[in-house]
């Protein structure tokens, strides 16, 4: 054949307006999320920004987040799991009953939950792996029966409160080891004496932890960004690198002065940001995550490429049953108490929320980041709504036209390239 | 007899980034069969878009006439309606539904909504009596072969009472009898006053039946010929812009010690038990050398690949592998590759490639490891990987983020095998490796397979196309109803002895039979 030019290596670099394109698209649910945050923080008069807020808003939403983690990998491999807000909901009553009536140490208790979940998780993927059943039945199977067993272990009550280290799960901050620092000193009273919420303490640790974690973030898109170009292969034009990175670096800042202002980090965003960055590496970075979306795109070929396709379904339903019982466990720790009714529905709010991020119901394609950013979107909206009055009602609507509106929008997109 | 029904003038079809069609012309003659050939995505298969409206008017350049009008084509729907029918190269029935029901979809036989079952299974039967089917308009599609399908999908265009039946590569998937009879049809729809445009890459094909022929080559029509001008030499010249001297490139074999030897490979079919598909099979493959299957459709030679590859076909499956004289396990895929074995698969979209991920990610899947250290992914060491077998393999794409289903065919099975390139095994089956795609893709294939021989892998060809066998490999074994018939050195073989050896194993299989019964 007529020989054709040399492959891409050290190609024409990507023009600006091409590199605007391809990471609007990437960007876009960020902007999104943007979008509507300022549009609540106008519509609310300011009360969505404010620490305690913005605090409530991560606690309200990390059960969502961090089952939206192990959905995304379930929705990227071609499957959906209707279960995970009833396995929540029971794990939450299992943990009550040995923490409060037996009276177990919350760590075993709590290490005893994850491992339960796992089993759940175990038994689902069984059937959906080995036995072939489509997991829509195989879940929805499992939502009714754990629905059922959380109503028969609670027997009709509601089992709390729990002991105070496990209430440190939801409703603790991170130490300020380095101690607080008072930017604004507090306006006295008449008497001498501070008026409460006058003045800015920042939680210290809060704040260094935020700023290493921008460099951190600086270096390794730094590193990866000389990488490239020191293979010869083609980067985004430097302007809009840094822009990008500083306006991200920005977002971050800003968040953590947030969170400093108030009490410091919450325990749980920790455990959630822990979580999140290890499920980014897992599914960018990982030989395991790499395998889930080549299963997700054509399991045949999969199959054939030397994939075990069934076993590695089977683990993505162990990692996805693991993730529900520690919802379970924030939840039912958030509320203090493990009630019947605990965990119903939220499958849906996880599920809307993974698609929201750009996920395919058909496999193959979403990303942990669009699935964190579409469980705060619904999130916020949550929160907004609420601030502002909107009847309950309303806001159903309101969140299932966004639903369908944002893979409406993903369609399109996909359509018009 | 001879005005023009069809003429389409400078059409210019651009995609994002891409020019696939650039002020062609064509112009076909009332009641001929007229032949468009051309490499893949050289844009064929674009121009028969343009053609039955899948492109709308507005969205190309350049005019078309049929029947002496111009037309604004806005879908299917209005090239159906002046009688122009395309017949896509994926078949597009519902298996699950009944051959009349099939036909009639989109057009059913039903007043006010309500189906009429009697008029559906009349008309259905009247015409798969033209197409030559005797089916009961009632047989589930599922239930009959792909030859017979596109029969099905022939009577569902003539329901609609076509003028001008498009048929993209009908027999890309028949076998060669099936193939005939349908090559006869069109010529009897000829006969009766038909016209018909065929894309096709079998130029044999194109030499029985075609009155014209139209190459199209890089979005160009190269130009129109008559039959007494078609020769095959000019139609390869001009489909791939030079002459290729010889179709198959040559080699020097440097054979050594058997790599990989099959003892007694028996197998079972996965749905109904009691059928062998394949019987006591022995062969061998020996370092540096080609060694062909040949067979009809239905013969088992997927079957037997599958089944040796990781069990990925069939049941209760006994018999040995020999992997560099050794015996090795390749009970599941993983162990298979572990042990040096790779396998190409004939249907690369349903089997080999993940369409929707790009080059780079479908290039390393079968060997992660490869290019990761404890389960972590080097991204660069991957992506030097990619760009190797993209150079190596001349995939040509514009970067190694092409997403593989907008690839075009041979471009497709390059990506196939640079994965299994990249696996690095001793011993590659390779199934099918040239079909669907075009003369030149073919020629880079083939330098591909002798290049591996070269380096001294075992290479196991199965083909469905006797001349690339002759041509490529150094020992052909015949394959009939799951039994090897025949072991023919290159040398010694010809299409005729092949053939022969088939109808032989047939008329002994037939006698066993009959010894048995």
């Amino acid at each position: 054949m007529s020989t054709e030019a040399t492959p891409g290596v050290s190609a024409a670099r990507a023009s600006m307006q091409q590199a605007m394109k391809e990471n609007l698209r990437e960007y876009g649910l960020v902007l999104a999320l943007v979008a509507i945050m300022v549009f609540f923080q106008v519509m609310t008069n300011g009360i969505l920004f404010l620490p305690v807020n913005l605090t409530n808003i991560v606690l309200q939403n990390s059960y969502i987040i961090v089952m939206a983690l192990g959905m995304l990998l379930v929705i990227v491999a071609g499957h959906i799991d209707l279960s995970v807000g009833a396995v929540a909901g029971f794990i939450g009553a299992v943990a009550a009953i040995l923490m409060v009536d037996y009276g177990m140490n919350p760590l075993l208790a709590g290490f005893l939950c994850i491992a339960a979940g796992a089993v759940i998780g175990g038994i689902q993927g069984y059937f959906i792996a080995f036995m072939k059943i489509p997991s829509f039945i195989v879940t929805l199977a499992g939502m009714l029966v754990f629905k059922g067993l959380l109503l028969n272990v609670l027997s009709g009550r509601s089992v709390g409160p729990f002991p105070p280290l496990f209430q440190l799960l939801s409703a603790g901050f991170i130490p300020d080891v380095i101690g607080p620092l008072r930017l604004v000193a507090p306006t006295l009273n008449a008497a001498g004496a501070p008026i409460p919420n006058t003045g800015i303490v920042l939680h210290s640790t809060t704040m260094v932890i935020g700023i290493l974690i921008v460099l951190a973030m600086l270096y390794f898109a730094l590193k990866s960004r000389r990488d490239r170009e020191s293979h010869g292969y083609d980067a985004e034009p430097f302007a809009f690198f840094v822009i990008k990175n500083l306006v991200m670096a920005g977002i971050l800042l800003f968040l953590m002065y947030k969170f400093a202002s108030f009490k410091g980090l919450p325990n749980v965003l920790v455990v959630m940001g822990i979580l999140i960055a290890l499920f980014v590496f897992i599914t960018k970075r990982m030989t395991f995550g790499r395998r889930i979306y080549a299963m997700g795109g054509n399991v045949k070929a999969a199959a054939l490429s030397g994939i075990h396709t069934e076993r590695l379904t089977f683990y993505i339903f162990v990692i996805m049953g693991m993730l529900a019982a520690l919802a379970g466990l924030i939840y039912s720790a958030r509320l203090n108490m493990a009630t019947p009714k605990a965990g119903a529905g939220l499958e849906l709010d996880v599920i809307a929320a993974v698609f929201v991020g750009g996920a395919s119901a058909l496999g193959g394609v979403g990303q942990v980041t669009g699935a964190v950013i579409g469980a705060f979107i619904m999130g916020i909206m949550n929160n907004g709504m609420g601030v502002m009055g909107i009847n309950i009602d309303w806001q159903q609507v309101i969140k299932g036209m966004v639903l369908l509106g944002a893979v409406v929008f993903d369609v399109y997109n996909k359509n018009k390239a | 007899m001879n005005d023009i029904i069809l003429e389409m003038r400078d059409i210019t079809k651009t995609f994002p980034g891409v020019k696939a069609l650039e002020n062609v012309n064509l112009k076909v003659r009332r009641g001929d069969i007229h032949a468009i050939c051309g490499e893949n995505g050289a844009g064929k298969s674009t121009l028969m878009k343009v053609l039955s409206g899948v492109y709308p008017y507005g969205s190309y350049e350049g005019e078309t006439h049929y029947e002496g009008k111009e037309c604004r084509f806005n879908g299917i729907h209005d090239s159906e309606k002046v009688g122009i029918v395309i017949i896509h190269q994926e078949l597009a029935l519902v298996p699950l539904l009944s051959i009349g029901e099939n036909i009639f979809l989109g057009n059913e036989q039903a007043t006010n909504g309500v189906i009429n079952w009697n008029t559906v299974r009349r008309r259905s039967s009247e015409l798969l009596r033209k197409v030559g089917l005797r089916e009961d308009p009632d047989t589930l599609v599922t239930n009959i072969g792909t030859g017979k399908q596109q029969l099905v999908e022939i009577a569902k265009a003539l329901s609609k009472e076509v003028k001008l039946l498009i048929l993209d590569e009908p027999t890309a998937s028949l076998s060669e009898k099936d193939s005939d009879a349908l090559l006869d049809l069109l010529l009897e729809f000829k006969a009766q006053g038909m016209t018909s445009i065929m894309i096709s890459h079998k130029l044999n094909e194109i030499q029985r039946i075609a009155d014209q022929i139209t190459v199209i080559r890089d979005g160009q029509s190269i130009e129109t010929m008559d039959k007494a001008d078609i020769t095959e030499d000019r139609i390869v010249t001009s489909m791939v812009g030079r002459s290729i001297e010889n179709r198959y490139p040559s080699r020097t074999p440097k054979i050594g010690e058997t790599i990989f030897e099959v003892k007694n490979w028996s197998v079972y079919h996965p749905l109904h038990p009691e059928r062998q598909v394949i019987k006591n099979i022995n062969l061998n493959v020996r370092k540096g050398e080609v060694v062909g299957i040949a067979g009809l459709m239905g013969a088992g030679r997927t079957e037997f690949a599958m089944s040796v590859f990781g069990k990925t076909y069939g049941t209760n499956i006994s018999g040995e592998v020999f992997l560099h004289g050794k015996r090795a396990d390749t009970s599941t895929v993983g162990k298979a590759v572990a042990g040096g074995l790779a396998y190409a698969t004939e249907d690369r979209k349903v089997y080999g490639l993940n369409l929707i991920d790009h080059i780079k990610h479908n290039v390393t899947i079968a060997n992660l490891p490869g290019v990761s250290r404890s389960g972590v992914i080097d991204d660069m060491a991957e992506l030097k990987v990619a760009n190797e077998y993209r150079k190596k393999t001349n995939i040509r794409s514009s970067s190694v983020y092409q997403i593989a289903g907008n690839l075009s065919g041979g471009n497709q099975q390059k990506v196939v095998l640079s994965k299994w390139l990249f696996a690095n095994p001793d011993m590659l089956i390779l199934d099918e490796p040239t079909r669907g795609i075009d003369v030149g893709a073919k020629y880079e294939i083939y330098t591909i397979i002798n290049k591996l021989a070269d380096e001294g892998k075992g290479i196991l060809v199965i083909s469905s196309e006797m001349p690339e066998l002759l041509g490529i490999c150094d020992r052909i074994y015949v394959l009939n109803e799951g039994r090897i018939v025949g072991e023919l050195a290159s040398h010694e073989a010809s299409q005729e002895k092949i053939m022969r050896a088939i109808v032989r194993g047939t008329a002994r299989e037939e006698q066993l039979e009959r010894a048995a019964s």
